[in-house]
């Protein structure tokens, strides 16, 4: 019971694993930067459900409620700033992917590395 | 002025006289005046030491304190003042000969030369002068940097390939066995300065004294014990005033005295003396110079049979150093004079027959005594004095040897010195009865002797050679302070 | 409210406000201006920072007056000067001596951006040094390498394009695996705050989650840090990019990483975890070892210089982790030190390959042949600092090198062990140094002439501030292996702050 209750962990690595595999496995750079965002997300998800506390809400302040339990605001806020640096690497990641394209022709890894390696 | 400020006027004269050479590129006279006036007025600047440390003073010059214990610092002691001496008067002499070799030869890229040797003599006034093992090996690794230009000086193939071999293997057991050994030495007694009793007295024992001892002694690649001598006949492509200034006098002679100086002051004669697992210097010591004088026996070519003689010649200094006993060490520090003398004498000569009749192999050399009568009885003069006979300087040497050798019934150090002297004489005396009785190879060109600049220092230095014979009281009163050290 | 009590922040401020700036700026000139500006006044905040440690031990700045361990906190201890006097340092540097290295690599209307970037990869950088917590480390982490991505991939040359995205994934995935590890610490502790996490971690009775938060941010850091076998995306990103980036980058920021590592491990772990040192070195020293081996085995094969020296960085980065991995006062000064005099070593020798590359096409072996002729003050700057990176006595690489190899022979057995790897590596450096200045002064003309291009100067053989910028560098390697007592210093009472965690 105690281990299926701690299912979000278990999302948590199921996720990272998914990512993980996908950046190693797959050539294609997009699938690559894909994999990069799922293993990101997973991180996030870790953080997020750390803070959810059992009949928490979310915290912002209310003025009338007494003994009302919050959900831990500070997780939330760094995985805001993590989302954001997530986007930025995303972001800078397909400009990249698109200037490859414009030299390569592809954007198939290996098929980089063939082109490189004629050089 | 004070004996701090000579030291390091001693170090940096070599080293502005180099920056004014290379400035004054243009002229060679006033170029080679340079060299001449520099090279004077470093001797003058290092034989005015000589008086203090006669008397029992030592000069200490600190340069600068790096963190811990660990500094650049200069201190003058009675070995290190011979060294001193011994290059700082030979650089002159040396300079006299480069002069006639280089023009009359006509080398390329003579100032490059001149601004090598005067930094690499500038080293080697550093190692003589070194107060702790890291300046040494500072002023030490700087010696084998700036005789690399030296040794490439041709700049063709086969050249560049052989300094590759010089290079390689003393930056290798410098950086491989040298810096680890100094690194050792510095844990164990927290201290790297040179002391008379000897730095690691009760911090260490055993085989581990063998094994540091060791680390030391083929650390220090430039004493050329086999094996790792190969970088001397390899350096013989370089012009002969290189051969003949460093490479019979200041850079082997700068590892004979780094080797010398840790036995007496890092180890301490009468710890090593003490430790039975010292004992294999002796033999490797004794090993290479019966090796070596039979690899002599088998050169054809002038300069390499010289350069094995040396490697013989310089592990008698060592084999004297390592039978621990006062007379032996003062056999060895005078050792290192006579076979200076005697050496540089012998590149003198083979440097002004190549210059004078492009000749190289001993073969060539049949009945060259008529035509270069000078440079051939300087050449005997220095071969006599090599295989020890009275009235030459390396007489005196071998008596002191033999006589500590006696002292302590060491028949190892006594064959060996009785097996190497007949070798010695094998080698020798057909190449001077060839130039004297043999018959000239029909068909070479006329020449006299090289051009007087050559044949004045190589005449000079065979006087040397003859006058230390009789004139040794000085350096005898100056390394009998290290036996009173050494006790 | 002083001026000087805010220096702490100033130092990331600085650059990161200057980075709008010159991103608006027209014309190279100005953004130029404005970035050498920038950074060189941040290495002015770094040095007053440095005397202020050097007086009163810890600068700690409350950001926006929120006092930690609630509020950001800024520390600045000797460590973190050191890092941010290595940062600023190669910043200022590259950026004064090598403007005309790099408008040979882009148009002038990209130079605003690249300085920009620049800019963005300085404040990160000095972020990462004074940052007091763990997760504002981890975003000026991220804030540097984006910079830094887009640094590399700005080099002229195609091949930096998959260069950058292999470093892009393989640092993001290493600034996540740290992310999880500090997810992990703050589930058990509450706090962020290294000094509060010290404290708190202390009464946590749980093991098991406080080593698996030390080893994801092992390894995530150890991707940053190029630690062998997580080293792959080095050799390339440094191949690829512009030359004076490979000379920032190759003088900083991993070695921004190993501060992270070693702060997080000392910190936090070393004093909570029990058996954690030998586990950490246990884990660390077979990897530097591997790495220093591994790095130095392959620079002794390689033709093209910029790789060589990238290779070489791997070796270099094993030895600092080495000296680390000792874990006493002894080891810690030797990594340390090494930090500064390697950055300036190998500062330096990417700065002289950058004045290389304005004369001849290509930099490889073929390419430099017999180029002392032409180029002989930046061939004997290459000599001087290469001598630097060997270890040769009168340099700064001795030093560093003599304290690596007296911390190591310290240790016992394995540390013989050590050090002789070290000497090997030692000497394989000489072999692959001494390769490069052979065939400068004694190679023959090029086999291949790579397409000469157009004279850097008519008269000087390199422009000239990049002249000055190098010999520079040299003089201080000799400076530094002469007069070490400054570096030396800072690192010994970083070491002994770092060791004072220790249980």
């Amino acid at each position: 019971m105690e281990i299926l209750g701690l299912y979000n962990y278990w999302v948590f690595i199921v996720l990272l694993m998914i990512g993980l595999y996908t950046v190693m496995a797959k050539p294609n750079l997009m699938k690559k930067l894909l994999g990069l965002s799922i293993f990101q997300a997973a991180v996030f998800l870790l953080y997020i459900t750390l803070d959810k506390i059992e009949g928490g809400t979310a915290p912002i302040i209310q003025a009338d409620a007494i003994g009302q339990i919050y959900a831990n605001p500070l997780p939330q806020v760094l995985i805001l700033t993590a989302i954001v640096v997530g986007i930025s690497t995303l972001a800078l990641g397909l400009a990249v992917v698109v200037r490859i394209h414009e030299a390569y022709g592809t954007i198939e890894d290996d098929q980089i590395q063939q082109a490189d390696l004629r050089e | 002025m004070s004996a701090a400020t000579t030291i390091l006027l001693s170090l940096l004269l070599p080293l502005s006289g180099a920056v004014l050479i290379s400035l004054s590129g243009r002229w060679p006279n006033l170029r080679e005046t340079i060299t001449l006036v520099t090279a004077v007025a470093v001797a003058l600047l290092v034989l005015s030491l000589v008086p203090e440390v006669q008397a029992g003073g030592r000069p200490e010059l600190l340069v600068a304190q790096l963190f811990g214990d660990l500094q650049i610092a200069f201190t003058v002691e009675p070995l290190g003042m011979l060294f001193a001496a011994l290059a700082a008067t030979l650089w002159i002499v040396n300079s006299i000969y480069s002069i006639g070799y280089m023009r009359g030869n006509n080398e390329k890229k003579q100032t490059r030369f001149y601004v090598c040797f005067a930094i690499a003599i500038a080293a080697a006034l550093g190692v003589a002068f070194a107060g702790n093992l890291l300046t040494l090996f500072l002023c030490y690794e700087i010696l084998t940097l700036s005789t690399y230009p030296l040794v490439s000086h041709k700049g063709d193939r086969a050249t560049v390939a052989s300094a590759r071999v010089y290079l390689g293997i003393l930056l290798v057991t410098s950086i491989g066995l040298l810096l680890p050994a100094i690194i050792w030495t510095y844990l164990l007694a927290g201290t790297l300065s040179f002391s008379p009793d000897g730095i690691l007295a009760g911090h260490i024992s055993g085989p581990a004294v063998g094994l540091l001892l060791a680390m030391y002694v083929f650390g220090v690649g430039k004493a050329a014990v086999m094996p790792v001598h190969r970088w001397l006949p390899a350096a013989m492509v370089a012009p002969t005033p290189v051969s003949a200034l460093l490479h019979a006098v200041a850079v082997v002679k700068a590892g004979v005295f780094t080797i010398t100086k840790v036995i007496i002051y890092v180890f301490g004669v009468d710890n090593l003396f003490a430790e039975p697992s010292s004992g294999w210097l002796l033999y490797a010591a004794a090993f290479t110079v019966i090796a070596a004088s039979v690899v002599a026996l088998r050169q054809q070519n002038l300069k390499r049979m010289l350069a094995y003689s040396t490697i013989g010649q310089l592990s008698y200094v060592i084999m004297a150093a390592a039978v621990l006993t006062p007379l032996s060490e003062i056999g060895a520090a005078v050792h290192i004079v006579a076979h200076a003398f005697g050496k540089i004498t012998l590149f003198f000569a083979a440097g002004a027959i190549y210059t004078a009749a492009k000749k190289t192999e001993l073969s060539q050399l049949s009945g060259i005594g008529a035509r270069m009568p000078w440079t051939m009885t300087a050449f005997t003069i220095g071969a006599l004095s090599m295989i020890g006979v009275p009235p030459m300087g390396g007489f005196v040497s071998k008596w002191f040897i033999l006589a500590g050798a006696f002292q302590s019934d060491n028949y190892v150090a006594i064959f060996t010195v009785i097996l190497s002297t007949a070798l010695t004489a094998a080698y020798f005396l057909p190449v001077i009865f060839a130039v004297w009785f043999g018959r000239e190879v029909p068909g070479g060109k006329e020449h006299g002797e090289a051009p007087w600049p050559m044949v004045l220092a190589l005449t000079l230095t065979a006087l040397a050679t003859l006058g230390f014979f009789f004139f040794n009281q000085p350096v005898l009163e100056l390394e009998s302070q290290l036996v009173t050290v050494t006790g | 409210m002083s001026f000087s009590s805010q220096l702490p922040a100033l130092q990331i401020v600085v650059p990161l406000l200057t980075a709008p700036i010159v991103m608006l700026l027209r014309g190279s000139s100005l953004a130029w201006c404005a970035a050498t500006a920038a950074s060189v006044m941040a290495l002015c905040i770094a040095i007053a920072l440095t005397l202020s440690v050097q007086e009163l031990g810890v600068l700690s700045y409350a950001m926006g007056g929120w006092q930690a361990p609630f509020g950001i906190e800024l520390r600045v201890d000797a460590l973190s000067a050191l890092l941010l006097l290595v940062t600023t340092g190669a910043s200022s540097v590259a950026l004064l001596s090598g403007r005309s290295s790099l408008a040979r690599d882009m148009t002038e209307g990209q130079q605003p951006l690249f300085y920009a970037a620049w800019m963005i990869a300085l404040a990160g950088l000095s972020g990462i040094a004074v940052a007091g917590d763990a997760f504002n480390v981890f975003v000026f982490m991220e804030i540097s390498s984006l910079a830094g991505y887009i640094l590399v991939a700005a080099g002229p040359d195609r091949r930096a394009l998959p260069a950058t995205i292999k470093y892009l994934i393989m640092g993001t995935i290493g600034a996540t695996f740290y992310l999880v590890g500090v997810g992990q610490v703050y589930m058990m502790t509450g706090t962020l705050n290294f000094a509060d996490m010290e404290v708190r971690l202390a009464e946590v009775t749980a093991q098991k989650p406080i080593l698996v938060a030390a080893g994801f941010i092992t390894v995530g850091l150890a991707l940053k840090a190029a630690v062998f076998p997580l080293h792959m995306w080095l050799p390339n990103a440094y191949r690829y990019a512009p030359h004076i980036v490979t000379a920032f980058m190759a003088a900083c920021t991993t070695k921004v990483a190993l501060y992270v590592l070693l702060r997080f491990d000392f910190v936090v772990f070393q004093g909570n975890l029990s058996g954690h040192m030998d586990q950490y070195a246990g884990f660390l020293a077979p990897l530097a070892i591997l790495g220093i081996l591994v790095g130095s085995a392959v620079a002794v094969t390689e033709h093209h210089l910029k790789r060589l020296l990238a290779y070489s960085s791997v070796a270099q980065i094993g030895y600092i982790l080495l000296g680390a991995s000792f874990g006493d006062i002894a080891g810690l000064t030797a990594a340390f030190t090494h930090m500064f005099n390697h950055a300036l070593a190998k500062g330096g020798l990417f700065l002289v390959l950058a004045a290389f590359a304005l004369q001849v096409g290509g930099l490889r072996m073929l390419d430099i042949a017999g180029l002392a002729k032409r180029m002989p003050l930046a061939a004997a700057a290459f000599l001087v600092t290469g001598a630097s990176l060997v270890g040769i006595p009168g340099t700064a690489g001795f030093i560093s090198k003599w304290l690596l190899l007296s911390a190591a022979i310290q240790q016992g057995a394995l540390g013989v062990l050590a050090a002789v790897v070290v000497v090997l590596s030692s000497l394989a450096a000489v072999y692959y140094i001494w390769k490069v200045v052979e065939q400068l002064y004694f190679g023959g003309p090029a086999e291949s002439p790579a397409t000469p291009t157009p004279a850097a100067s008519a008269g000087l053989e390199a422009p000239p501030m990049l002249l000055l910028g190098i010999w520079g560098v040299a003089l201080a390697n000799i400076y530094f292996g002469l007069f070490p007592g400054f570096p030396v210093g800072l690192s010994e009472s970083a070491a002994t702050e770092l060791v004072s965690h220790l249980p």
